[in-house]
């Protein structure tokens, strides 16, 4: 990592910046090799006969379905619809809204009732209480990180809460609210693979998952649940190039239009503010530099950023890859098992 | 170095050998090593550090306090322990 810089405010003028183009990608190219990954996937080495995917309505399934029904054609693909009680209504509606503009069956499968059974909604509040006593169980609520990016700081979240009269309650969360929450709340992606793989051995089909290359390197997924699929077509590409995709795709629009979201919590949350801390197109800037090797401030021009918030970025990358290689690992043995691994 | 300085100290060293690294001799460091860069504590890891000065210190840790600078290795949480005994800031 190179030194701060003496003045934190300008940038040195020895540092060629870059720009966004540095993302564009052949999308005609890109949707031919990825779709002939897909068939080569299921027909060589997975040996199903087509593909589920969960569907949020956002982005990055779209695009993973809509490349999965050119691959192999929608007849072989479904859709798998999971809301629960803390779904937003747009979510539902963007979802029916893509799958009948790709001709895609929908399977619609409610997991409000499978997760109050797991108690994952009471384990839920009883965590929030912790640290606000006068939680109830019909108030939104979300966690975020702080919204300052100028100094290097650890990223630890705040539990935020709107109560009925609008009052919002903001609380740094404790060790024990923190994983209690987070607990809690993975259930439902947990719960969401499981059905996807019921699905999947009920056609004999293969789980597609559709990470970015932003959330897959910075491990923004629940292990063994959306982080678990069969294959991971969009795995390799920026968050920016899967929108030049969608657009390529026909997409709707509106599905191309909408904020990224987690719809994970009661209250709207942005992914920013959940775990990236910047914009997507900034988010993506930065990790290209990162991994072609260029140096922080590369980016401040096209990003807006001063040379120390760049750097607290790239500083805030590597500890994210440090502190979620965790959740790439599969389970570690002793000692490989040659005949099979 | 003082007395209390010594105990505070072994406090914290002892804490970090038991609570992350169970004893074991998986990591070593010296009380300058940063502890996210030695790998032995991560963003959780620090909710538990919290945790351990609050109430074994008695103090209160603000938002503006959680920088490495003053919990990243054993000598900055000495001088930041030490700093919010005496001054309270």
């Amino acid at each position: 990592m190179p030194p701060l810089p003496s003045n934190s405010n300008s940038v040195s003028e020895n540092v060629n910046q870059i720009g966004f183009n540095v993302l564009q990608i052949d999308c005609t190219s890109e949707i031919e090799r990825i779709c002939s990954f897909i068939q080569k996937s299921l027909v060589s080495v997975l040996k199903r006969r087509g593909i589920i995917i969960a569907l949020s309505g956002g982005i990055d399934s779209s695009v993973t379905a809509a490349l999965c029904a050119r691959a192999i054609g929608c007849e072989r693909v479904k859709g798998l619809f999971m809301p629960e009680r803390h779904t937003s209504e747009d979510t539902f509606r963007l979802a029916k809204l893509f799958s009948s503009h790709l001709g895609m069956e929908l399977i619609d499968h409610d997991i409000t009732e499978i997760l109050s059974a797991t108690g994952c909604y009471n384990r839920q509040n009883e965590a929030i209480r912790q640290l606000i006593p006068q939680y109830q169980p019909n108030y939104p609520f979300k966690i975020a990180l702080p919204e300052n990016t100028s100094t290097i700081g650890y990223q630890i979240f705040s539990l935020i809460v709107k109560d009925n009269n609008n009052n919002v309650y903001r609380k740094r969360m404790t060790h024990d609210s923190y994983l209690n929450l987070v607990a809690a709340t993975n259930f439902k992606q947990r719960v969401r693979k499981m059905l996807e793989y019921y699905y999947a051995d009920k056609f004999n089909f293969a789980v597609a998952g559709s990470p970015n290359r932003l959330e897959y390197d910075q491990g923004f997924f629940v292990k063994s649940g959306d982080g678990s699929a069969d294959l991971k077509p969009i795995a390799h590409l920026y968050k920016i190039q899967v929108y030049e995709l969608a657009k390529s795709l026909g997409i709707p629009e509106e599905i191309r239009n909408r904020t990224p979201t987690t719809d994970t919590y009661p209250l709207e949350q942005t992914q920013e503010e959940f775990y990236f801390a910047l914009p997507y197109q900034k988010m993506d800037l930065c990790l290209f530099a990162k991994n072609n090797n260029m140096h922080p401030e590369s980016v401040c021009e096209a990003t807006g950023l001063t040379p120390l918030q760049a750097r607290k970025i790239f500083i805030d990358i590597d500890t994210k890859r440090k502190t979620t290689r965790y959740q790439h690992l599969g389970a570690l043995k002793i000692e490989k098992i040659t005949q099979i691994d | 170095m003082l007395e209390n300085d010594t105990n505070l100290q072994l406090s914290i060293i002892d804490f970090v050998n038991r609570n992350f690294l169970m004893n074991s001799d998986a990591v070593k460091y010296s009380n300058a090593d940063s502890f996210m860069e030695r790998g032995i504590i991560d963003s959780t890891g620090v909710l538990e550090l919290v945790n351990f000065i609050q109430q074994t210190f008695k103090i209160t840790v603000n938002d503006e306090d959680l920088t490495p600078e003053n919990l990243d290795s054993v000598n900055n949480l000495v001088s930041y322990i030490k700093r919010k005994k005496t001054t309270g800031s």
